[in-house]
């Protein structure tokens, strides 16, 4: 596979070196000079120094045959139009960006680009997976990221404690597949009732999560947004 | 006309200024307050320190509805992410965003973002001084055939039409006072 890297940070420095270290043939822009010159001295001469963002730099590192553009600069901007030129300008078929606020993830996959990875996302749910906190944690991405996996956790003042699981209204889109009751995962029979302490694992499109909230925790206006 | 302007840099400054002496309801956003000083005396309009490439401060500072949002920083990339943020995520139909890579300029068009290329603008304008024509003067470009930019497509540009020269010689003591 022909792989286009833009962006030679340590995210870009080290995806070259393991794509080729496999087999690919990589090519990697960065448009700092010495940056771009150090990497080459290391890696080769597959380093181009130039900015991955303008056009003609794009064409001349040979976008057009590239199987796979994979935009990781630190400006989300940057991964943002280098993605958009790579699909639209250049019919790469396949578009990564690192996308570092996470804010940002839904507005990139609406406007075409094919994967995202953030790792901001990616640290701040292992975080809230270790803290015990009264909300909705965020597991993992589902489907592309378009379905999240959710955890709720039951406290008192909960709606949902003292219901029969089923009966729990959801919104659209948004089904509850397990509990975890003393560290054991349980399925969700007809007769389960949460309880007090029960984590309830949902699965969902992300914009249903604030009425999630409000019937797994209760009060929405608390609900964790990624704002 | 409620105008949002992202960018209070040389351009921005200028056509916050004039929008706001005709009468129109101007937002200017820009990450440094400093830019602000740009302004001219005796602006009406509001000036939000922000990042114009964030939806929620784009919506705190107002640019929800807004009937035109000009993306004019110096990063062409910031712009084209700005414009489309406006676009897809704020419900603005008219959004132009300055991008002074001609290939970019373009590629933007195809897709539907009304784009103003300054090196465009700038090489017509200076051929024509030295009488070499190339044609009509560029303007904003847009995508014709994409729904939400029709009304866009064929706002009029800013363009001096009244002689090249002019150009030339009336952008610079504007844009340094």
């Amino acid at each position: 596979m022909f792989v286009l890297v833009v962006g030679g940070g340590k995210v870009g420095y080290y995806l070259a070196k393991e794509l080729i270290g496999s087999g690919h043939e990589v090519v990697l822009m960065e448009k700092d000079h010495a940056r771009a010159a150090q990497i080459a001295d290391e890696i080769g001469s597959i380093v181009i120094a130039n900015d991955g963002c303008e056009g003609t730099h794009l064409s001349e590192a040979g976008c057009e045959r590239a199987d796979v553009v994979a935009a990781v600069t630190g400006d989300d901007e940057d991964n943002l139009v280098i993605c958009q030129m790579a699909k639209h300008h250049f019919d790469v078929r396949r578009t990564i960006a690192r996308v570092n606020n996470p804010k940002n993830e839904a507005l990139f996959r609406h406007l075409g680009v094919d994967e995202l990875i953030s790792p901001t996302r990616m640290i701040l749910g292992s975080i809230e997976q270790d803290i015990p906190v009264h909300e909705l944690l965020h597991l993992g991405g589902l489907g592309g990221g378009e379905l999240e996996l959710i955890e709720a956790q039951l406290r008192v003042g909960s709606p949902a404690i003292g219901r029969v699981a089923r009966e729990v209204p959801m919104p659209d889109g948004c089904a509850i597949f397990a509990i975890i009751r003393d560290d054991v995962a349980l399925p969700i029979r007809p007769e389960t009732i949460l309880q007090d302490g029960d984590k309830v694992i949902a699965i969902g499109r992300a914009e249903c999560e604030s009425a999630l909230h409000g019937e797994l925790i209760g009060d929405p206006e608390v609900a964790l947004t990624s704002s | 006309m409620r105008v949002v302007i992202v960018g209070c840099g040389r351009v921005g400054s200028v056509v916050a200024g004039t929008l706001d002496q005709a009468g129109h309801q101007v937002v200017v956003v820009d990450t440094s307050t400093n830019a602000f000083d740009r302004l001219p005396p005796g602006f009406q309009g509001t000036a939000v320190r922000a990042d114009g490439t964030d939806e929620d401060s784009l919506r705190r500072a107002g640019a929800d509805g807004a009937d035109v949002f000009l993306a004019l920083t110096e990063g062409d990339n910031r712009n084209v992410m700005a414009a489309q943020l406006a676009l897809e995520a704020l419900g603005v139909q008219r959004v132009v965003a300055k991008v002074n890579d001609p290939v970019r300029a373009e590629a933007y068009a195809d897709l539907g973002i009304a784009t103003i290329c300054r090196t465009d603008l700038m090489a017509h304008a200076l051929l024509g001084f030295i009488g070499l024509h190339t044609g009509e003067p560029p303007s904003v470009r847009a995508g014709a055939t994409h729904p939400h930019l029709s009304s866009a497509a064929g706002a009029p540009a800013g363009v001096a039409a009244g002689g090249s020269s002019s150009t030339v010689v009336g952008s610079g003591p504007t844009q340094e006072a």
